[in-house]
């Protein structure tokens, strides 16, 4: 598919609503929960089982985005997107009629296999483009566009109960809000379908002149080239842009990558030990003081965590591009294992205290994942930046395996050696403050990529089979 | 004094691209107010709950 190259006069604001129809849209995974209840109900299940079209979907999308993303720089994001939206609500569809006919195998498969490749390829497609178009606030483009795989599920949430609530908790209620589901989401994301465009000729030659490197333009020759320009600016190049440009499968065997990766999961890692256990814990750590924490106060506290989530993703992924990606790593990271040092010290003591900690966390959380691929950026460049972030999203799709089982195995022991309130969660936390050193060390690791790993010093014939024809 | 280089689509938006901004953002903008608006009703049980 040939890449929708930008008119001229086309506005580069018009690309971050098209990213955020997607993200918004695939965002919807985290409201999974929703569905839990009815369907174990409906169809006899239980709660291991009715998490499973969720859990799949996670592991799909690290590993759809790991796999698609060299076909999602080479075909450009209306490609992407287009995968994405029909893989997405064709999951719904085929969950719908699973649910319809009782077969929950078929929304096993659909959501979580055939939906999953969705959301894996929908992450990843509209981070290239936006880096391309905003090579001066990449942090701030990418963190817009992440910031509504958060929003998706706030979106969701609501919408989803109230359907479930208008067409029932049966089966055929069930199907029928998973094709709604459906064909509401094809809707909303054909804009980003529609909308989305990378730089043309023009605007990647200028993309060569903000970069401030001495000579850019010489190096990436775009302005005496227009056509490559714009084929380079969909990840399709004959010619990489200014900078250092590094491809994946390259990036794959420096070391900075695999550091990337080991902060990426230590961090989210870290942040799931929060939420993954966020009511009960506040609730446990007020349980013998004069102000316990009520079942809807702890409602209100797991909301209040997702909006520091998704403030963290625009809001420090928009910081790092003033203080620098390892600056803003070294803040996570680091404040991130003080906030949960004070939460394990003195986190029973004053209720404020837990929360603004644990918010805290939840912002870094949020802020890693949306800071990322800015960070990949300033080390590999553009040249096949969305192809590396999703090989480094595998990162998440361990920790997303990790998190959740050191917390609930950590917390399933101390409870069983008797302890409770606070008590129970003392080792779980000292964990997640020795995850966050490990990945606040990977992060000082983290050094320029050294220039025999550029594309220029190489020959790649196998990731540069998507522009050997110019090359 | 150099003045900085200029960024793709940077450059003011022509009149007739004003509208389908404006629309774009308002497509993807409403349901996430909806959403903060959930949120924010669901966060003050922390407070009152």
């Amino acid at each position: 598919m040939r890449p929708p190259v930008a008119p001229p006069g086309w506005s580069r604001w018009l690309v971050p609503p098209a990213a955020l129809s997607v993200h918004l849209s695939i965002g919807q995974a985290y409201a999974w929960s929703v569905f839990k209840p009815p369907l174990e109900s409906a169809l006899d299940l239980s709660g291991t089982q009715s998490a499973l079209p969720f859990q799949l979907g996670i592991v799909m999308l690290g590993l759809s985005a790991a796999f698609g993303g060299t076909l999602v720089e080479r075909n450009g994001p209306r490609w992407a997107m287009s995968v994405a939206l029909v893989c997405f609500t064709s999951g719904f569809l085929l969950a719908a009629v699973g649910a319809e006919t009782r077969q929950y195998w078929l929304i096993v498969f659909g959501y979580g296999f055939v939906g999953g490749i969705g959301l894996g390829i929908g992450y990843i497609s509209p981070v290239s483009t936006l880096i391309k178009w905003f090579p001066d606030r990449p942090g701030m483009a990418t963190g817009i566009a992440i910031m509504g795989f958060g929003g998706g599920a706030l979106i969701a949430s609501p919408w989803s109960a109230r359907m479930l609530e208008s067409f029932g908790a049966d089966s055929s209620g069930i199907a029928l809000a998973f094709l709604v589901h459906g064909l509401s989401y094809a809707v909303f994301m054909a804009l980003g379908v529609v909308l989305v465009r990378v730089p043309g000729p023009e605007g990647a030659a200028e993309v060569s002149g903000a970069s401030g490197v001495p000579g850019a333009s010489g190096v990436s020759g775009t302005a005496e080239r227009p056509g490559a320009a714009g084929a380079e600016a969909a990840g399709t190049s004959s010619a990489p842009a200014p900078g250092p440009q590094v491809s994946a499968r390259q990036a794959v065997r420096t070391p900075q990558f695999w550091c990337l990766w080991v902060v990426l999961c230590m961090n989210v890692t870290a942040g799931i030990g929060i939420l993954e256990k966020a009511a009960p814990m506040i609730t446990d750590f007020f349980a013998d003081t004069s102000a316990p924490v009520s079942a809807s106060a702890a409602a209100g506290f797991v909301a209040l965590l997702s909006a520091a989530n998704m403030a963290g993703r625009i809001g420090w992924s928009s910081a790092s591009d003033l203080v620098g990606r390892k600056n803003v790593y070294r803040l996570y990271l680091g404040a991130g294992a003080l906030m949960y040092l004070l939460i394990a010290l003195f986190g029973d003591e004053s209720k404020p205290l837990f929360v603004v900690c644990a918010l805290v966390v939840l912002s870094f959380y949020g802020g890693g994942f949306a800071t990322v691929p800015a960070y990949l950026k300033d080390l590999f460049g553009t040249y096949q930046v969305g192809a590396i972030h999703g090989r480094l999203l595998t990162a998440w799709s361990l920790a997303g395996v990790l998190g959740p089982l050191i917390v609930n195995w950590v917390a399933d022991r101390q409870e069983e050696a008797g302890k409770h309130g606070s008590d129970r969660y003392g080792v779980s936390l000292s964990i997640m403050i020795g995850l966050l050193v490990i990945g606040f060390v990977a992060n000082e690791l983290v050094r320029p990529v050294h220039p025999r790993h550029h594309v220029l010093a190489r020959k790649e014939p196998a990731d540069d089979a998507t522009a050997s024809p110019a090359r | 004094m150099t003045p900085p280089p200029p960024r793709p689509g940077d450059q003011a938006s022509p009149p007739r691209r004003r509208p389908l901004i404006a629309g774009a953002w308002l497509w993807v903008g409403a349901p996430l107010a909806y959403g903060l608006y959930e949120l924010v009703h669901k966060a003050k049980q922390l407070f009152t709950g």
